[in-house]
């Protein structure tokens, strides 16, 4: 009996051993911190400077920036450019069909894009684009090939340019190299991005951090009912043998 | 007090509430050897509940509208109040169920619930299985976004490789060539009213049919056979209410900490109960490169895609996934055991038992990944086990070597 549970255990095992090794491309680590309120606020400005022209966040409203300590002036004088008031929804003038002509594809709704590609991959993106003279753009990037969007923050993070290396018959992107300087140093660069990407995790569920704050709370009330429940259940089965 | 009598007189008189009472709780005997693994029956029942709860709220503010339905879920995650508390609870729900059913008829697996005479109580069971299936499969269209489109069109297409009316009969099931808004809103009609009726009458039935005949135990054994001379009442049986009551509401607190782990701290449950690709809208134009059904219909999924197409066609695999459910059906009939519960059993039951779960679980976590040549074969070798714990029951189960069953319940 021993000896079969040991088998099937090992059975179970293979499959997990057969798979393990599957090749995806390296992803950064982005710098998530939700309790960080002032990179918030840095990552929502960037986000509606630099992402909030072509994209639209279409379910999040600008009010919901209270959240992150904004008041709803500070909201209404440097953040709503394209709507009136506050409580409307992140929304943009381009219509799908110009988009379409313009980039070859709909700039993708980002209410929700940091659920769907994760914040390592958003990280890993805003800082792969690289100069590319085949592409219409001009650009390219290490995570998504063939990519229809241009490097919108290129004046920030200035131009790179790939070093290849052989892998079998192909040439791959080993890393990218900074030529054109840009206006802030890559160091700097990356914290902005981590700024957005934070953003974009926030708005991606704004009630994330007080639905753990609530979660908290329910967890120790059932823990305080349970004793009751275990003592209950314990004080009427006494009599049963 | 005196009032409080009359009152029930008045009612009973009407309606048989104090009768109903007794017979499904204060004198309804349960075994009073029932283990850990007895919680899952009303912890289902508690799930089916919160699900139906939660369904109401949800549908206050869901729009039914291929358009408009993507929009309206995250409009419940931000601007309806506690919205997002009743998404989660929701999609928590629904995998929550599979976990729970799944426990539970294991718990019939390993002590024989299903022998007689609980053999309708079982079938009832499946058919529940069934729906639950069903019913989760419609519901996870209507969020719209690419894995509730592209698993829908999946599971459709399996239809349309019946042969002869296949092509028809998926057009007649969608309602268009491709999952449109005809199809969402059918499945939106089926999912917050046809099933949940089905659901509730097939729970009904179950729990009559349970409490006509008793409930099983750990050990097996028949306790209405040892009753009390004088009262009738079996000799190890407890009234339900108190103490199952009591009991079970230990196992809710326990339950309820668990699924509010996962609703309050990680509702996506690292993608298994929500998955990433749902967070980008329903695209008919953009095939996701990896489609994978939700974690509790892989096993089937496995199977599916373990059979090779023949002659062309799709058929023989979803003939094979149906077969794996229908055998379901003939359990009670195909065991040939002398004794019901797996303390009793001989070795190669348990051997096999093992191995049907091992292969469960590992045709389950071999349907969420991407098809390949060595997971394919692993995934056949699995199918052949899965089928074969039911094709050779009554072999196996006859030539047993089993322990003596003893006369009454053991603690």
């Amino acid at each position: 009996m021993k000896r079969l549970k040991k088998f099937l255990l090992l059975l179970a095992a293979v499959p997990v051993i057969a798979f393990a090794s599957e090749a995806e491309v390296h992803l950064d680590k982005a710098p998530v911190n939700l309790s960080d309120q002032d990179s918030l606020q840095r990552g929502a400005r960037m986000f509606i400077n630099y992402c909030l022209n072509c994209h639209s966040a279409a379910s999040m409203r600008y009010s919901r920036l209270q959240d992150i300590g904004l008041t709803e002036e500070q909201i209404k004088d440097n953040l709503l450019f394209t709507a009136e008031k506050p409580g409307e929804l992140m929304k943009v003038g381009m219509t799908r069909a110009d988009a379409k002509l313009w980039f070859g594809a709909t700039p993708p709704d980002l209410s929700v894009i940091a659920r769907s590609r994760g914040a390592d991959w958003l990280y890993t993106y805003l800082r792969g684009f690289y100069r590319d003279p085949s592409r219409p753009t001009g650009w390219n990037n290490t995570v998504f090939d063939k990519v229809g969007m241009p490097h919108v923050m290129w004046s920030l993070q200035g131009e790179m340019q790939p070093v290849y290396k052989k892998d079998g018959e192909h040439e791959v992107v080993e890393r990218l190299e900074l030529v054109k300087p840009g206006s802030v140093t890559l160091a700097e660069y990356d914290a902005m991005v981590g700024d957005l990407v934070n953003y974009l995790v926030w708005m991606g569920e704004p009630g994330q951090v007080q639905r753990k704050q609530i979660g908290l709370i329910v967890l120790a009330f059932l823990a305080v009912f349970f004793v009751f429940a275990y003592y209950l259940k314990k004080e009427f089965w006494k009599d049963v043998h | 007090m005196a009032a409080m009598e009359k009152l029930m007189g008045w009612i009973d008189d009407r309606f048989p509430l104090t009768a109903t009472y007794k017979a499904h709780l204060s004198e309804y005997y349960a075994p009073k050897n029932f283990n850990f693994w007895y919680f899952f029956g009303s912890l289902a029942l508690l799930v089916l509940v919160l699900q139906i709860v939660t369904g109401i709220f949800l549908t206050m503010n869901y729009k039914p509208d291929s358009e408009l339905a993507f929009a309206s879920v995250e409009y419940i995650m931000r601007d309806v109040d506690w919205g997002w508390l009743i998404r989660y609870m929701h999609s928590t729900g629904a995998s929550m169920f599979f976990v729970v059913v799944y426990l539970h008829m294991f718990r019939g697996l390993m002590y024989g619930s299903y022998r007689k005479p609980r053999e309708l109580i079982w079938i009832f069971g499946v058919l529940i299985y069934l729906a639950l299936m069903a019913e989760a499969f419609l519901g996870y269209l209507l969020p719209w976004g690419q894995m509730s489109f592209w698993g829908a069109q999946v599971i459709v297409n399996l239809f349309a490789a019946v042969p002869f009316i296949g092509d028809d009969l998926s057009i007649w099931i969608r309602g268009d060539y491709v999952i449109s808004d005809a199809t969402l809103n059918r499945f939106f009609a089926f999912h917050v009213i046809a099933l949940p009726l089905v659901l509730l009458a097939l729970v009904a039935v179950h729990l009559v049919a349970l409490h006509e005949v008793g409930s099983n135990n750990p050990d097996g054994v028949e306790i209405k056979k040892n009753k009390d001379p004088k009262t009738g009442i079996p000799l190890d049986g407890i009234p339900f209410h108190p103490y199952y009551t009591v009991k079970d509401i230990v196992g809710v607190i326990v339950f309820l900490m668990v699924f509010s782990a996962i609703v309050f701290f990680g509702p996506e449950m690292g993608g298994y109960f929500l998955e990433a690709n749902n967070f980008i809208p329903a695209d008919p134009l953009k095939t996701p490169p990896h489609i994978a059904p939700l974690w509790y219909f892989t096993p089937f999924y496995a199977i599916l895609r373990a059979v090779p197409p023949m002659f062309g066609s799709q058929f023989p695999g979803v003939v094979a996934m149906g077969l794996s459910i229908v055998l379901l059906f003939f359990l009670p009939w195909l065991d040939r055991g002398k004794v019901k519960s797996i303390r009793y059993r001989g070795p190669i039951y348990k051997a096999f038992l093992a191995a049907f779960i091992v292969s469960f679980v590992g045709l389950g976590y071999l349907g969420l990944l991407p098809s390949t040549p060595v997971a394919t074969i692993f995934a056949q070798v699995f199918s052949v086990i899965y089928f074969l714990f039911f094709l050779l029951m009554p072999w196996y189960t006859s030539i047993d070597k089993t322990k003596p069953e003893p006369e009454r319940v053991t603690g």
